[in-house]
């Protein structure tokens, strides 16, 4: 008996050992106390890994570039480390969990949790902690009501604003909104709760254009859509919808292709309009179009900077030269910039050293980023002009239209595409409230002070 | 009318793709008993493997061939280091060593050739032929020959070689087999070399159906009621189940979801399986267990 | 009392004595128990939020397999599922029924997942061994189809997730990470106490028999139907609860990964490694699914990370992970549990047996 508890006790006393050398790392560098603590959340291995790989390039591109060439954000510099969550909730939430108490001496002051199913786990648990997590172009869009979720960001896209650009883009095409009526947009989806969260506002916009809205699920993981695309030929839409995600948007554009739907009528959403998603579809991908807050490209001002002195001093996260501008190495600086901005704005308040959770909250929701600043950050193009607010979490709600030529994406929008935001918003605070009354929750007053 | 022929042609062909993985688990279950949870991450290692040598400027043919040895060597070292340690244990137990397996291979996968999504071209042309007034597309039906002749020729090696005959008899009684003289880790490795050979073809196809990237080894979880349909040990079992599964499963999505609002095909196959083994536990072409007391 | 002599079946433990250790067993139970509370005391969000909360419920899923499939044999792949038809009954209980307590409403949850157990288990009347697992597979792809089909199960959110309305029990809030913790460890408490009465009882034996031999079962008068489906019934039932825990005490919502195939087969996984036919088993078992990984992952993160690039460390770990599971089925296939027995008893005649 004493033996099994002795055995026991060695094995439990090893392991609690073990967790909290581990839990409390190092001793506290007092260099570090003037740095401000970024945790990444990445994924590098799994499913998902290759869409996520360059995300990280751009974000710590950015953030080296910040450190190196600017010389911190008014002086203070960012450090950061990385927590594998191979988009899986569990790790996210175990990540989260590690980092929100901050390191050496600098709070958390912005989560990025990377993953909707991770967001959504964090979406309580943010508050409660008090440390914004920004959850850009993905996310419940009702958080856009920063009333009801104080602590979560859809900064610059929601899904319902990146349905609402693609139907303005078609309208567009066809000569303008008033040309929408009878048109024909079937939305083929993966069968989510992500994918179906623009069933809403597209029947709103429906109802409200005349268009003829179908809805087409494509069950996870979608290698196979052949009888999809042979209803989908059935009924012969006028243009197609896709929000996909991982393999199921080049199985979309090859079955497509075999069945003999113009791939220049397909518009992809955000998360099926990179080139990861387009290059396994070979060269029948070629005019395939997509709508996305990230527009892809190398030439905009702030690469031109990154490349002078981070790429080519060797100083870059990519392993991949080819990804540099990328539509997802693009989106990791855009969501940089946007951070490095809140920090900014928050420093302007509560003064220049690290910022806190609740602190970056303040500067998220007070962040505005116009075309003044955008050109002198380099941004120009890249990153739409934003102006966040208490009721308005997302701030932006534009897209630009992409188009693959074959080898990579080009802009084939004038500029950015906004969505019918004072259409849509009504609907989003409704859902909120009702969220609200749901969970007991009170929403803040928009005149509310934070600390 | 034309919907349903489409749909239902598109279907078995899809099913076709099915069978392919399937015949890989026959395989590996016919010799050694065990449900090869790691034939996904086969497929998908021999198709990474293939696709990252031609990236590499290798030839179409040396690019196969290098794959092929890859795959045959792994197999030698499977079953040298995890088989011949777990002999005579249960078949749960086997299971999950091939599902801590796949764990290995996946990782070792990302680990030597990374996790990008590739392009795998085999330079067949996806264009639609027209058959009459139905759409048929010309890259299923390569798929579909190809298949029959991999059925074909395994079907050859079981009746008329000398391995093929004692794989039979392994499957049968191995301690009979054995106390004959018919070398059982020979035998196995042999097995699983021609199971990595079929996890090759078909990586090679479904990696040029959709893109050689992880989900690929998500394929196996259609394989699964294929099997349940066809019996563990038939391949011809595969080929019918794969066949009936792809086609209900593709008719079902257009005529059923309507009803049930939504995409049945996430479990149609799963419950057509259900459905067979009601009728008959074993699957069409399994052998039924006889229990004795 | 003698140990019962098993046939050489490879499901059976050696080291899972009944009624021999009978004095041993609960002591050290009720102590780890005691323990457990007291712990909850003085850890950190931390250890609630990643480390102690998701154990235990795996844990508990664990149990509810072990039921089935260690003690019955009856094969299932469906624990995910299962889990899902907890999580939304309960959901839906506290939505719709505000006035239950929240015990009540786990239980009632509980016994919803119970019910789709005994449907889905009625195939085993008929059908045996690996092919069964085509019911349950069946039920793993059917049920969360069901719940994300039809928007009332999840009270029409446009994303489908749902949340737990309001955590509290007797007027105390249950939401805080301390709060779940306790709630998790009851609800852990009160199943395994349940499971180890029925395991130690005449239907744990019947339910035994079925597992080696049920033509002999049969013969000998054991009603097969009735067990087979009371089994079922009262393992969905345990794994009900455990998916109403995961979602509400662990993540706070319901994603279409968190009740997938793979959650089935890592419950599946924790009872092997764990040891099946054995209640310890799901603890030990969980302990090395959940919690290795982390501590894995903690260890590179605090000595190789900048060493190594952090992609080749992940696939590493991966390699590990897989490697270290093939290497405890070869070195014990029943379970981690008969391991630490055999290694007990040698120490126990040590040093008279090298």
């Amino acid at each position: 008996m004493s033996d099994v508890l002795s055995r026991l006790g060695k094995h439990l006393a090893v392991a609690a050992a073990a967790f909290t050398t581990i839990s409390f790392g190092g001793p506290a560098s007092a260099a570090d106390a003037a740095k401000q603590y970024f945790p990444l959340a990445t994924f590098r291995v799994g499913a998902y890994a290759s869409s996520g790989i360059p995300v990280w390039a751009g974000e710590i591109d950015y953030f080296r570039y910040i450190n190196e060439v600017e010389g911190g954000i008014n002086g203070v510099k960012l450090f950061w480390d990385e927590c594998e969550t191979e988009w899986e909730v569990e790790k996210g939430v175990e990540c989260y969990e590690r980092v929100k108490a901050g390191k050496n001496g600098s709070p958390v002051p912005i989560f990025l949790p990377h993953g909707d199913p991770i967001s959504k786990a964090l979406t309580e648990k943010t508050v409660a902690d008090k440390i914004p997590q920004i959850t850009i172009a993905y996310g419940r869009t009702e958080s856009i009501d920063g009333r009801v979720f104080p602590y979560s960001f859809p900064v610059v896209f929601s899904f319902w604003s990146e349905a609402s650009s693609a139907v303005n883009y078609i309208a567009e095409k066809v000569g303008g909104k008033d040309k929408l009526k009878g048109v024909k947009i079937a939305t083929l989806y993966h069968d989510s709760p992500y994918g179906k969260e623009t069933q809403v506002p597209l029947a709103l916009l429906a109802k409200t254009y005349g268009f003829e809205d179908i809805q087409i699920p494509v069950p996870h993981p979608g290698n196979d859509q052949s009888a999809q695309w042979a209803k989908i030929r059935q009924l012969k839409p006028d243009y197609v919808f896709l929000r996909g995600w991982g393999v199921m948007t080049p199985v979309a554009i090859k079955t497509a292709a075999k069945t003999g739907f113009p791939v220049d009528h397909i518009i992809g959403g955000i998360w099926s309009g990179s080139e990861e998603d387009v290059r396994p579809a070979g060269a029948v991908g070629k005019g395939y179009l997509a709508v996305t807050p990230f527009p892809a490209g190398a030439d905009f001002e702030i690469h031109k900077r990154i490349k002078e002195n981070i790429l080519n001093k060797g100083l870059s996260d990519l392993k991949d030269p080819k990804s540099f501008g990328s539509v997802y190495y693009n989106s990791g600086l855009i969501e940089a910039i946007i951070s490095v901005e809140a920090i900014r704005t928050a420093q302007k308040k509560f003064g220049v050293r690290p910022i806190t959770g609740a602190e970056a909250q303040w500067g998220l929701e007070h962040l505005k980023l116009d075309e003044a600043r955008l050109k002198e950050l380099g941004a120009d193009g890249l990153v739409q002009p934003l102006e966040l607010s208490i009721k308005d979490h997302e701030g932006g709600g534009a897209g630009k239209i992409l188009q693959w030529d074959g080898d990579k994406w080009k802009i084939v929008s004038n500029g950015w595409v906004k969505s019918d935001r004072e259409l849509l918003l009504p609907l989003i605070y409704e859902r909120a409230a009702a969220y609200a009354k749901e969970k007991g929750i009170k929403p803040r007053s928009e005149t509310e002070v934070v600390n | 009318m034309n919907l349903f022929l489409e749909t239902l042609v598109g279907g078995l062909l899809a099913g076709v793709m099915y069978s392919l993985v399937a015949i890989g688990f026959v395989l590996i279950y016919k010799a050694s008993g065990v449900f090869n949870f790691a034939q996904g991450s086969m497929v998908l290692f021999a198709a990474l493997t293939f696709v990252t040598l031609r990236e590499a400027d290798y030839g179409f043919v040396s690019a196969l061939l290098i794959t092929l040895v890859v795959m045959v060597a792994g197999a030698i070292a499977i079953e040298r280091f995890v088989l011949r340690s777990l002999v005579n244990q249960s078949d749960l137990t086997l299971f999950m060593a091939t599902l801590g397996l796949s764990f290995v291979i996946e990782g070792l996968a990302q680990l030597l050739m990374g996790a990008s999504v590739h392009e795998l071209n085999l330079g067949i042309d996806d264009l639609p032929i027209s058959l009459g007034s139905i759409q048929v597309s010309q890259f299923d039906l390569v798929a579909a020959a190809t298949a029959g002749a991999l059925v074909i020729s395994l079907s050859l090696f079981f009746n008329f070689t000398r391995i093929g005959i004692s794989l039979r008899a392994i499957a049968d009684d191995p301690l009979a087999a054995q106390s004959i003289g018919i070398r059982l880790p020979v035998l196995w490795r042999i097995v699983w070399g021609v199971a990595g050979l079929v996890a090759l073809v078909a990586g090679l196809l479904w990696g040029a159906r959709q893109g050689v990237q992880f989900s690929l080894t998500l394929v196996v979880l259609k394989a699964l009621p294929v099997l349940i349909i066809g019996g563990f040990t038939s391949i011809a079992g595969a080929i019918v189940g794969g066949l009936l599964i792809g086609a209900s499963e593709s008719l079902a999505e257009i005529y059923i979801s309507d009803l049930l609002g939504g995409s049945v095909s996430t479990w149609f196959a799963y419950v057509v399986a259900l459905g067979f083994l009601l009728v008959r536990p074993s699957g069409l072409f399994g052998e039924p267990a006889i229990e004795r007391v | 009392m003698s140990d019962i002599s098993l046939p050489p079946l490879s499901l059976v433990p050696e080291a899972f004595h009944v009624p021999s250790r009978w004095s041993q067993g609960p002591v050290v139970a009720w102590l780890l128990v005691i323990a457990a509370y007291v712990l909850g005391l003085v850890v950190d969000d931390y250890w609630f939020n990643a480390i102690l909360i998701p154990f235990l419920i795996m844990a508990v899923a664990g149990l509810g397999l072990n039921l089935l499939t260690g003690y019955t044999g009856q094969a299932s792949l469906g624990t995910g599922a299962f889990m899902s038809v907890g999580a939304f009954a309960t959901f839906n209980l506290l939505l719709r029924a505000p006035q239950l307590p929240l015990p009540l409403s786990l239980i009632i949850g509980g016994l919803f997942a119970a019910g789709a157990g005994v449907l889905f288990g009625l195939p085993s009347l008929r059908i045996k061994g690996f092919y069964l697992t085509s019911s349950t597979l069946a039920a793993q792809f059917f049920l969360p189809w069901l719940f994300n089909e039809y928007g009332w199960f999840s009270n029409y959110t446009t994303s489908g997730a749902i949340s737990a309305p309001r955590l509290e029990f007797l007027g105390i809030d249950l939401s805080t990470p301390a709060g779940r913790y306790f709630l998790t460890l009851t609800s852990v408490v009160a199943l395994t106490w349940l499971s180890w009465n029925l395991v130690t009882s005449q239907v744990g034996r019947n339910w035994m028999a079925i597992r080696d031999m049920d033509t002999a079962a049969a013969v000998a008068g054991i009603p097969i139907a009735f067990n087979k489906l009371a089994s079922f019934a009262v393992s969905s039932f345990v794994i009900g609860i455990a998916g109403a825990l995961w979602a509400f005490a662990y993540l706070g919502t319901v994603d279409s990964r968190s009740f997938d195939l793979n959650r089935s087969f890592t419950v599946l996984f924790i009872i092997i490694i764990g040891g099946m036919g054995s209640i310890a088993g799901a603890f030990v078992g969980s302990a090395f699914v959940i919690l290795l990984p982390i501590l894995i992952s903690r260890i590179s993160a605090t000595f190789f990370a900048g060493a190594i690039d952090a992609g080749q460390l992940q696939n590493l770990q991966k390699i590990l992970f897989g490697g270290l599971i093939v290497y405890f089925l070869i070195r014990e296939p029943n379970g981690l549990v008969a391991l630490f027995s055999k290694f007990r008893r040698r120490l126990s005649q040590w040093p008279l047996k090298a």
